[in-house]
């Protein structure tokens, strides 16, 4: 279709009886630039004008950009008092002014900029409201974990069984690849001190300490976290969004029992293999180093760990590692169980589920790390 | 948006031997039929039967397994993806849940098309913005968020993001699905009415009856069984002449047709 229309323009004419006669001519889409207004505007303003009328002899095509135009014009007519005679326009050009007119305009408009002042305010009164929340979350857990103890389990095995292979065998592979580079990362920073005094030898038991107290745990913590903890924010969050939440409680289930529970257990069972699984790759990782960089041999390596660890740092990282699984579960179905109904809340939840799980991995690694001290583990 | 060109009853699009398939499985086959400039053109058939899928074909999501789909005689499918987008921009989709983007307002979510696709002024698209808001009885909700109104006025304001760059054609995916009956049929009254002031094309997807009697101009009815279409036409004429006992039986819900 050729397109040939000229583009839209505005003639005023001004009849002795208070009439201000708008001609439209060419073509009012949106495409192009409408004429502009605020001269029209402003004669409607006149105190002589007393009626508006239109001429659409010689208007071409039309779209939303005409209607706009003329609901400009129509709010101005409104504000002074001036008739607005609407007949000469085409049919489905009035029609469509009479149906966007028909509904009155909610005038309850809401703010949508805040002042920066109100908005730390919220999130300061959203933070303290949070606190009673989580509190009471982590309570229906645990009297959910003793309903367990005493009775049979309210959720589904297959869901407890899939969740087990999630957080165990499909995390070995990152799990593996991370743990081996920090064990190397370890080795060399270890390394190059080591060197000056000649004692190489205790890369293994710097690697061996740090891997099997610290980064073992701490770092499938904070992979679960990211890995697992956000899959459980992010599947609980869309149930809740889609309603599936209401529908268990509907039928009397307990979400906690039947959803949180399930996911909780099998985090906390299968995170205590998991970082003995990863103590190993971090040993190995800075065998890796200490043997091919390093000029130690395997055996040798082998010993002086065997010599460096008992096994209460194995048990201080499992213990830890176990602490981790419940945290980054709660944290996971907490922000999963009460995300808000659309998916951008499910979003915001597994943002808030990894943020949050990771910060309490950290408190709570330094808290345990202090306690063991004093219990002199 | 060539609004003064309204029912001269052209050929708008034309479907050409179509044949749809998910991998091997093939859900409709050797579709053919034509929707005239306009017209509102129901695509109905039973659960299952591949309208969604049709529409799906229609509108650029899915590619056909065999056939071609022509807009004013222009292969839409042969078209290279630049040039499809060009076409795609024709279209106003209204989805079933409304899809309105859940992390903006309902006027950003109207203003985003007129933002990539014109060069209006910011001041220009707010009114266009209050323009098509106003025009789905949905006038000041603009800051409103899509969580925050109830589903029928979702639809609605997925029915004004739709029609935000007065598109030639409006498509509709179960457009009275999930509303009540006085909903539904203002739904119904809306688009005739846009479509009789706009002059646009409108294609339907839709089992309810009462809806289909309402609105329609043309049809095609699906067939699972058949796996192609069973009848095309006017689905109150469908319904009185139709020869095939199934179309009767569909327009009629059942109630007729059995009686062969």
């Amino acid at each position: 279709m050729v397109d040939r229309a000229t583009a839209a323009e505005l003639n005023v004419a001004r009849a002795d009886d208070g009439t201000l006669t708008v001609r439209l001519d060419g073509d009012w889409r949106l495409r192009h630039p409408l004429p502009a207004s605020e001269d029209l505007l402003a004669a409607i303003g006149g105190p002589e004008v007393k009626r508006l009328a239109f001429d659409a002899s010689r208007l071409d095509k039309w779209d939303s950009g005409l209607l706009v135009f003329l609901r400009r014009l129509s709010g101005a007519c409104d504000e002074n008092g001036v008739e607005l005679d609407l007949e000469e326009l085409p049919q489905g050009v009035r029609r469509l002014l009479e149906i966007a007119a028909e509904v009155p305009e909610v005038r309850s408009r809401r703010a949508t900029s805040k002042s920066w002042l109100a908005a730390i305010g919220e999130s300061v009164a959203g933070a303290a409201r949070t606190a009673p929340e989580a509190l009471r979350f982590v309570g229906e857990v645990t009297l959910a974990t003793l309903r367990l103890v005493g009775g049979k389990p309210r959720f589904r095995r297959v869901d407890f069984w899939w969740t087990v292979q999630q957080v165990s065998v499909q995390a070995l592979p990152i799990v593996s690849l991370l743990s081996f580079l920090v064990g190397l990362i370890l080795a060399y920073v270890g390394a190059v001190q080591l060197r000056q005094f000649g004692a190489q030898i205790y890369v293994a038991d710097l690697v061996g300490l740090a891997v099997a107290r610290e980064m073992g745990p701490m770092m499938t913590g904070i992979i679960m976290a990211g890995r697992t903890g956000a899959a459980f924010a992010a599947s609980i969050g869309s149930m809740q969004a889609n309603e599936e939440v209401d529908a268990l409680k509907t039928l009397a289930i307990p979400p906690i029992d039947f959803l949180v529970l399930p996911r909780m257990l099998a985090l906390v069972l299968m995170m205590p293999a998991l970082v003995l699984y990863a103590d190993l790759l971090g040993i190995l990782g800075g065998a890796a180093i200490a043997v091919s960089a390093m000029g130690l041999g395997a055996v040798e390596y082998f010993e002086q760990s065997r010599a460096a660890l008992d096994l209460a740092d194995f048990a201080v990282g499992l213990v830890k590692g176990s602490v981790f699984g419940v945290m980054v579960a709660i944290a996971g179905c907490f922000h999963g169980i009460r995300c808000g109904r659309s998916s951008a809340a499910v979003g915001a939840a597994t943002t808030s589920a990894v943020v949050t799980g990771i910060v309490l991995i950290i408190v709570s690694d330094a808290l345990l790390t202090v306690i063991f001290d004093i219990l002199g583990i | 948006m060539e609004h003064s060109t309204t029912t001269d009853g052209s050929a708008h699009i034309e479907v050409q031997g179509l044949t749809m398939a998910y991998g091997e499985n093939v859900i409709q086959s050797d579709l053919d039929f034509v929707v005239r400039r306009g017209d509102v053109f129901i695509i109905m058939g039973g659960s299952g039967c591949g309208k969604s899928t049709l529409l799906r074909h229609l509108i650029g999501l899915h590619e056909p397994a065999r056939g071609r789909i022509l807009y004013d005689g222009e292969d839409f499918w042969a078209a290279g993806p630049e040039d499809r987008t060009l076409f795609m921009r024709r279209f106003g989709i209204l989805y079933q849940a409304g899809a309105l983007w859940s992390s903006m307002t309902l006027a950003e979510n109207i203003a985003l098309p007129l933002e990539e696709y014109t060069d209006l002024e910011p001041a220009a698209i707010r009114d266009v913005v209050a323009l098509k808001l106003a025009l789905v009885g949905l006038a000041g909700f603009e800051d409103y968020y899509p969580s925050e109104i109830s589903g029928g006025m979702r639809k609605r304001a997925g029915l004004a993001r739709a029609m935000a760059l007065d598109p030639e054609i409006l498509f509709f995916d179960e457009p009275s699905a999930g509303l009540d009956p006085i909903s539904a049929r203002r739904l119904d009254d809306l688009i005739l009415e846009i479509r009789d002031s706009l002059g646009s094309t409108v294609v339907v997807v839709t089992h309810e009856l009462a809806s289909i009697f309402a609105i329609a101009d043309d049809s095609v009815l699906l067939s699972r069984d058949a796996g192609t279409a069973i009848a095309t036409g006017d689905p109150k004429r469908l319904l009185a002449e139709s020869p095939d006992p199934r179309v009767r039986e569909f327009l009629s819900r059942g109630e007729d047709g059995g009686d062969e």
